[in-house]
C-alpha cells in the first residue's frame, strides 16, 4: 500500500484541474468495480455491489496548489493560492505546474528577517529571464512538488490530504469482495475550496446514509494544544469539525464497528476545517453522515506526515462499515 | 387548552443542541401528536407533522419552520479532570464564567464554567475576556471519575432553571427558539377549531444554529408552496436599543427585506391589523438570519416570510421573553393559514408584473 | 437560416441608458424588471417569473438532442435600504451589497418606487478638526436627507442617482456592474441561436450572496452555463513601487474571462473554449486574474447534479461607487465574443 500512496501523492492535480489524479485512481479500480463513471464535475464514481442499502463514501482526489495571477517582464510569477495555502509554508519551496514546468518560490525581501510576507509579496521563479521566455501565463495551475518520503511507519509527502484518504478508500474497494449494501466510493473534486464536488455527486446518487474519508488536525507536537487527536493512535471517528455535526447515529456505528473488529479509534472534536460529508449533509432531503479521518501532522505543509498504522487500520474500519447489512439505531 | 408556561418551561427544560435535538424532539412530538394527522423526523432529525386540510386534492401546502435546536458546548479534551470546550452556535464567550452547565457524559453531571488562575495562562491571553480555548468546566469530580465519566464529544448543555420575571415575563435560556416552538404549537391548537384549505406542515427543525440544515432538507424534501420561520428577534434593552431592536411585549414583527416576499408581508400587515394583534417591522436588508435563508432558495424557490418574537439577552442563559408575544404569532399564524384560499399563490405577485 | 449577428446601435444605447438609470437594488429588483420583460418577450418562447424575482425566459432551437445552455445576468444593484426615520427628512440607512463606505457622502441619491431624490451629506467642513478629517465617515454617522416634507417610510431602497453619460471611447454611469452584463443577454436573445435551447436568467441578489442564480439553475437544469457580469478594472498607476500587479482587469483589451474566483473554478475546458473562439474570430479578450471576487457561476455550477460553467465579463473601473466606467469597444467585443461562442458550441467542446 506504500506504493500506491507514493503513486497518488506523486500526481499533480489541484482543485478543478484533476484530470491527471482521475486517471490515476480510474486505472486502480477499474477492475474491482461494478461500474465506473464521471459527473458533470469530474467526480470520479466508482459502484460496488447493487440492491441494498445505498451508501456513499467520499474521498477527495483534488490537493491545494497555486494559480498564475501574472507574469511581470522579468519572467517571475505571481500566484494566489488554491484551497487553504499558507504563507507560511511557501517561502523556498518547490511547485510543478501541471505541463511540468518546475519553479521555486521567492520572496520580496529575501529571507532575512523576522516578518512573514503575505502570499502578495511573494512569486514563482522558473528560472525565466523575461516574460517572453516564460512559459506559465496567468491561470496556470500548480502543486508542490516534494518527494515521497518512507520513515517506516510515518510516511511523508505533499497531498497526503487527501491522496492517503483515496488510498484507503482504494484499498477498501479492494478489500471489499462482496457486499449486501450498494456501495458508490466517490472521488470527489474541488474539495479544498469548498467541498464541491461532493455536493453535485451526492445529489446524483442520493444515498440512504455516507461518510467521507479524509486526513484530519493533529495534536501531538510542541506546541499543539487544543485537538485531543494524535498519530499511532489509530483513525479517528469525527464527531465533529468547523462545518458539521456528524449524525449521532453514524458515530455509534462507526464505534460499534470498530469495537467489534478491535480497532483502537480516536473521538474527534475538530475545531477548524470540514470535509466532503458537510456537502453531504446538507443535499436533498438531507442525509445522515460522519468521517472516519486519518490524523494528519503538518496539513496543508508540503510535507503532510501519516502513521502507516493509523493508515492500514482506517482500511481495516471502512471495510468493515461497508460489508455488512447497516442498522442505524439509537436516538440522537 | 395547553398551559404554554407550562410547556415553555418543560421545552427549556429539555436538553437539544444542534444535531442531538432528541430529547426535545420526544417532548415536542409527544404534544403535536394529537394536533396532526401524521408525524414523522427527516434525515437530519427535523420533527415533521402533517396536518392536512379540507381542500380538494392536490391541495398546497405551506410549511412553519420553527428551529429547536439550541446552542451549547462540546468536550474537546479532559486535562487533569479539568474540561475543555468548542462552542455548538454562537456563544458570546464574555457570559461563560460561572455559568452553570450540565455535562452530558455517562451521567449528567452537573458543573461549571471557571475561569481559571490568570497565572496558569500564557501572558497575552490573560487581559480582556478569555478566549473559550482557556474556560474549563469544573465537575467538583476527581480526575479519575472525570475520565470514566466523559469523552471527548460529549455535550454540555446550560443548566440555569427558568424563572418567571412577571406573570408574563420568562426567563431561562433556549428561548431562542423554544420559544417559536411554542407559538406553532399554539396555532396548530388553534387550528383543531378552525377549517383551512391548505396542507400545514409544522417542523420543528434541526441544526439552525449550526448550517440551518434542518430547513433546507425538509424544504427539499417536502417542497411547500410557502414557507414562514418563526424565530426570535432582538428586544430593546440595556445596550441594545437600535433599529433593529423592538419593544418586549408589544407584538411580534414581521420580517422585511431580499429574503422575504414583500406580498407575504403586506398580507400578514393587514391580517395582524385587521386582528389588532400589534406588529412593527423587522428589517433585514439581505440575510434574515433564519431558517427562512435556506427556505427561500429551495427548489426552484419559494415565498418565504419570517415572524419574529422579541428576545432579549440572546444566546445567553438568562434569555427574556413576553408569553403574550408567543400567543400573539401563533394565533396570526393560524388566523393566516385558515384563510388562506386555493389559489393564494397564483395571486402573489412582484408589483410590477401587471405590466404584463 | 442565416446567422444575424447582435450590433450596438443607437437603440443599444439609449436601452443602456435606460437600465443604468433604473433604481434596482438587490431583493427590490422591480424597476429593471420591468423593462427586461418588455424587451425579450418579442423574442423568446416561455418566460415566467420565479419566486425570488428572476426572469426566467427560453428560446428554443431545432434539432435532435440540443443541449441547453443557460445564460444569466444579475440586474441587481448595490444600493442601501431605509432603516429608520429620524424626522425632518434625515433617515438612517444600511447598505446592501458590498460598498466603500467612503465612497458614500456628498453624493444624490434616489429613493423608492416615487425616485424620490435625496443627498447624503456630510458635516461642513469650517465645523470639523483635523483628527476628525483623518477619520473615513462610516455607515453609522451619515444620514439620508429626502427634505422635510419626506413621506418616505422605512424599508424603502434606493440607490446613488443616475447619471449615465457617454463620453468618447467610454460609458459612465452608476450600476454599470451589471447592467451592461444584462443589456448584452438582452441583444444574445434577440438573435436567434436554433443550435442550443436558450435558458435566460435575468437574476436577482446576486450582490448580496449570488441568491438568485441557485434557484434559476435549479429550474432549468442546463447542460453548461455562461455567467455575463461586469468586473473591476484596478488598472491605474501604481503609486509606489513600479509595477501594478494587482489589475483584475483591464479596460481596452476585451472582454475578461474568467479562470477562478472566490465563488468558482471556472471549467478548464470552458476556459479553452473561448479561448478558441476569440482567437478564431479575431475578438480580442483576457483573462481576468484568478482569485477573489465572486460571481454566479459558482452557485449555477453546484446545483442539482451540477453543470460546467465559466464567466465572461465587461472591464469596468470604479465598482460599487456613484459612477464607474467602461470602454464601449470591451462591450461590444464582449457580445460578439459571446454571440460567436453561442454559435458554435457542440456538445463535443465538453470532451475529457
Amino acid at each position: 500500500m506504500k506504493q500506491l500512496i507514493q503513486k497518488l501523492t506523486d500526481t499533480f492535480s489541484p482543485s478543478g484541474y484533476e484530470e491527471a489524479i482521475r486517471s490515476v485512481i480510474r486505472s486502480e479500480i477499474k477492475n474491482y468495480a461494478d461500474d465506473v463513471r464521471v459527473d458533470a464535475l469530474g467526480n470520479l464514481i466508482a459502484r460496488k455491489g447493487k440492491g441494498g442499502a445505498r451508501i456513499m463514501v467520499a474521498a477527495h482526489m483534488d490537493e491545494i496548489g497555486l494559480m498564475a495571477t501574472h507574469v511581470d517582464d522579468r519572467g517571475f510569477v505571481r500566484f494566489t493560492g488554491i484551497g487553504g495555502v499558507y504563507p507560511r509554508n511557501l517561502p523556498g519551496g518547490r511547485v510543478r505546474f501541471i505541463d511540468g514546468t518546475r519553479g521555486v518560490i521567492g520572496l520580496e525581501g529575501g529571507v532575512f528577517g523576522n516578518d512573514l510576507p503575505p502570499l502578495e509579496k511573494m512569486f514563482i521563479d522558473v528560472g525565466a529571464v523575461s516574460r517572453q521566455d516564460c512559459r506559465v501565463k496567468t491561470g496556470d495551475v500548480a502543486a508542490f512538488e516534494r518527494p515521497f518520503l518512507d520513515l517506516g511507519d510515518r510516511l511523508v509527502a505533499k497531498s497526503m490530504d487527501n491522496r492517503v484518504g483515496c488510498a484507503v478508500a482504494i484499498e477498501a474497494l479492494r478489500a471489499l469482495k462482496s457486499t449486501s449494501n450498494e456501495v458508490y466510493f466517490v472521488f470527489t473534486t474541488q474539495e479544498e475550496v469548498g467541498t464541491r464536488g461532493a455536493q453535485t455527486s451526492a445529489y446524483g446518487i442520493d444515498p440512504a446514509l455516507g461518510f467521507s474519508i479524509d486526513v484530519t488536525g493533529w495534536g501531538d507536537t510542541p506546541g499543539q494544544r487544543d485537538f485531543d487527536v494524535a498519530l499511532g493512535k489509530g483513525p479517528a471517528i469525527k464527531i465533529r469539525d468547523g462545518g458539521m455535526l456528524s449524525d449521532p447515529r453514524i458515530v455509534d456505528w462507526m464505534t460499534g464497528v470498530a469495537g467489534k473488529n478491535r480497532i483502537s479509534v480516536q473521538r474527534e472534536v475538530l475545531l477548524g476545517g470540514t470535509t466532503d460529508a458537510r456537502a453531504m449533509q446538507l443535499v436533498r432531503g438531507g442525509i445522515p453522515v460522519g468521517c472516519v479521518s486519518i490524523p494528519c501532522r503538518y496539513v496543508h505543509s508540503p510535507s503532510e506526515m501519516v502513521d502507516y498504522n493509523d493508515v492500514q487500520n482506517a482500511v481495516k474500519l471502512v471495510a468493515a462499515l461497508l460489508k455488512a447489512p447497516i442498522k442505524l439505531s439509537g436516538a440522537r | 387548552m395547553i398551559d404554554i408556561l407550562l410547556f415553555l418551561k418543560s421545552l427549556i427544560s429539555a436538553p437539544g443542541l444542534s444535531a442531538y435535538e432528541g430529547p426535545v424532539a420526544r417532548l415536542i412530538e409527544e404534544e403535536w401528536r394529537p394536533l396532526v394527522d401524521e408525524i414523522s423526523a427527516s434525515s437530519l432529525g427535523s420533527l415533521q407533522g402533517l396536518k392536512k386540510g379540507h381542500g380538494k386534492t392536490p391541495r398546497p401546502s405551506i410549511m412553519i419552520a420553527t428551529h429547536m435546536d439550541a446552542i451549547g458546548l462540546m468536550v474537546t479534551k479532559i486535562d487533569d479532570g479539568f474540561i475543555h470546550l468548542d462552542e455548538v452556535g454562537g456563544i458570546d464567550v464574555r457570559i461563560l464564567p460561572g455559568t452553570p452547565v450540565l455535562v452530558h457524559g455517562r451521567q449528567e453531571l452537573p458543573g461549571v464554567i471557571a475561569m481559571p488562575p490568570m497565572k496558569t495562562l500564557p501572558e497575552d491571553a490573560r487581559e480582556g475576556a478569555i478566549g473559550l480555548r482557556h474556560l474549563l468546566v469544573d465537575t467538583g469530580l476527581l480526575p479519575t471519575q472525570v475520565n470514566k465519566l466523559v469523552r471527548v464529544g460529549d455535550l454540555v448543555s446550560f443548566n440555569t432553571p427558568p424563572v418567571e420575571l412577571s406573570s408574563e415575563i420568562l426567563s431561562g435560556h433556549s428561548l431562542d427558539n423554544r420559544a417559536s416552538v411554542a407559538a406553532l404549537t399554539i396555532c396548530l391548537e388553534e387550528l383543531k377549531n378552525k377549517s383551512h384549505l391548505w396542507d400545514v406542515w409544522a417542523v420543528a427543525t434541526a441544526q439552525e444554529e449550526e448550517t440551518l440544515g434542518g430547513a433546507a432538507t425538509s424544504a427539499f424534501q417536502l417542497n411547500p408552496d410557502l414557507a414562514i420561520a418563526v424565530d426570535v428577534t432582538f428586544a430593546k434593552g440595556p445596550g441594545s436599543d437600535g433599529w433593529e431592536t423592538f419593544p418586549l411585549g408589544k407584538g411580534p414583527t414581521l420580517g422585511w427585506g431580499a429574503n422575504l416576499h414583500p406580498y407575504l408581508y403586506e398580507k400578514l400587515k393587514g391580517l395582524a391589523d385587521k386582528l389588532e394583534i400589534p406588529v412593527s417591522m423587522d428589517i433585514t436588508p439581505a440575510h434574515s438570519g433564519t431558517d427562512a435563508y435556506s427556505i427561500q432558495v429551495s427548489r426552484e424557490g419559494i415565498p418565504t416570510m419570517v415572524i419574529g418574537i422579541p428576545l432579549r439577552y440572546m444566546h445567553t442563559p438568562v434569555e427574556v421573553i413576553s408569553v403574550r408575544d408567543i400567543q400573539r404569532a401563533g394565533r396570526l399564524l393560524a388566523e393566516f393559514i385558515s384563510g388562506l384560499e386555493m389559489d393564494f399563490v397564483s395571486k402573489i405577485s412582484w408589483e410590477d408584473e401587471d405590466a404584463k | 437560416m442565416p446567422n444575424k449577428t447582435p450590433v450596438l446601435g443607437p437603440a443599444q444605447f439609449k436601452l443602456l441608458e435606460k437600465l443604468c438609470n433604473a433604481v434596482a437594488v438587490s431583493g427590490g429588483e422591480n424597476e429593471v424588471r420591468t423593462i427586461i420583460l418588455d424587451q425579450i418577450k418579442p423574442y423568446v418562447d416561455e418566460i415566467r417569473v420565479d419566486a425570488l424575482g428572476n426572469v426566467l425566459a427560453v428560446r428554443k432551437g431545432r434539432g435532435a438532442r440540443r443541449m441547453k445552455v443557460l445564460l444569466d445576468a444579475h440586474m441587481d444593484e448595490v444600493g442601501f435600504m431605509l432603516v429608520a426615520d429620524e424626522g425632518d427628512g434625515l433617515y438612517r440607512f444600511k447598505t446592501i451589497g458590498g460598498i466603500d463606505t467612503r465612497n458614500l457622502a456628498g453624493k444624490q441619491v434616489l429613493v423608492g418606487k416615487e425616485r424620490k431624490p435625496g443627498v447624503i451629506g456630510a458635516k461642513p467642513i469650517h465645523l470639523t478638526t483635523s483628527d476628525e478629517r483623518k477619520k473615513p465617515l462610516s455607515e453609522e454617522a451619515l444620514r439620508i436627507d429626502l427634505g422635510p416634507e419626506s413621506k418616505m417610510k422605512v424599508g424603502e431602497r434606493g440607490t446613488f442617482a443616475p447619471n449615465f453619460r457617454r463620453i468618447g471611447p467610454s460609458v459612465m454611469s452608476k450600476s454599470l456592474d451589471n447592467r451592461l452584463g444584462a443589456a448584452i443577454l438582452i441583444e444574445l436573445l434577440r438573435v436567434p441561436h436554433p443550435n442550443i435551447d436558450v435558458c435566460a436568467a435575468f437574476t436577482v441578489q446576486e450582490e448580496i450572496g449570488l441568491r438568485g442564480a441557485k434557484v434559476a439553475a435549479q429550474y432549468f437544469e442546463p447542460d453548461l452555463a455562461f455567467v455575463i457580469d461586469s468586473t473591476p478594472a484596478n488598472d491605474l498607476p501604481m503609486q509606489y513601487e513600479s509595477e501594478n500587479t494587482f489589475y483584475n482587469t483591464k479596460l481596452g483589451l476585451g472582454p475578461a474571462v474568467y479562470v477562478a474566483n472566490a465563488s468558482t473554478l471556472d471549467d478548464p475546458r470552458l476556459v479553452r473554449y473561448f479561448e478558441e473562439v476569440a482567437h478564431r474570430a479575431g475578438i480580442p479578450y483576457q483573462i481576468r486574474q484568478p482569485g477573489g471576487g465572486g460571481t454566479n457561476a459558482g452557485r449555477i455550477q453546484r446545483a442539482g447534479l451540477g453543470a460546467p460553467v465559466v464567466s465572461v465579463s465587461v472591464p469596468h473601473r470604479y465598482t460599487h461607487t456613484a459612477m464607474s466606467v467602461a470602454r464601449i469597444q470591451d462591450w461590444k467585443n464582449t457580445l460578439a465574443l459571446l454571440h460567436v461562442a453561442l454559435v458554435q458550441v457542440t456538445p463535443s467542446i465538453l470532451k475529457r
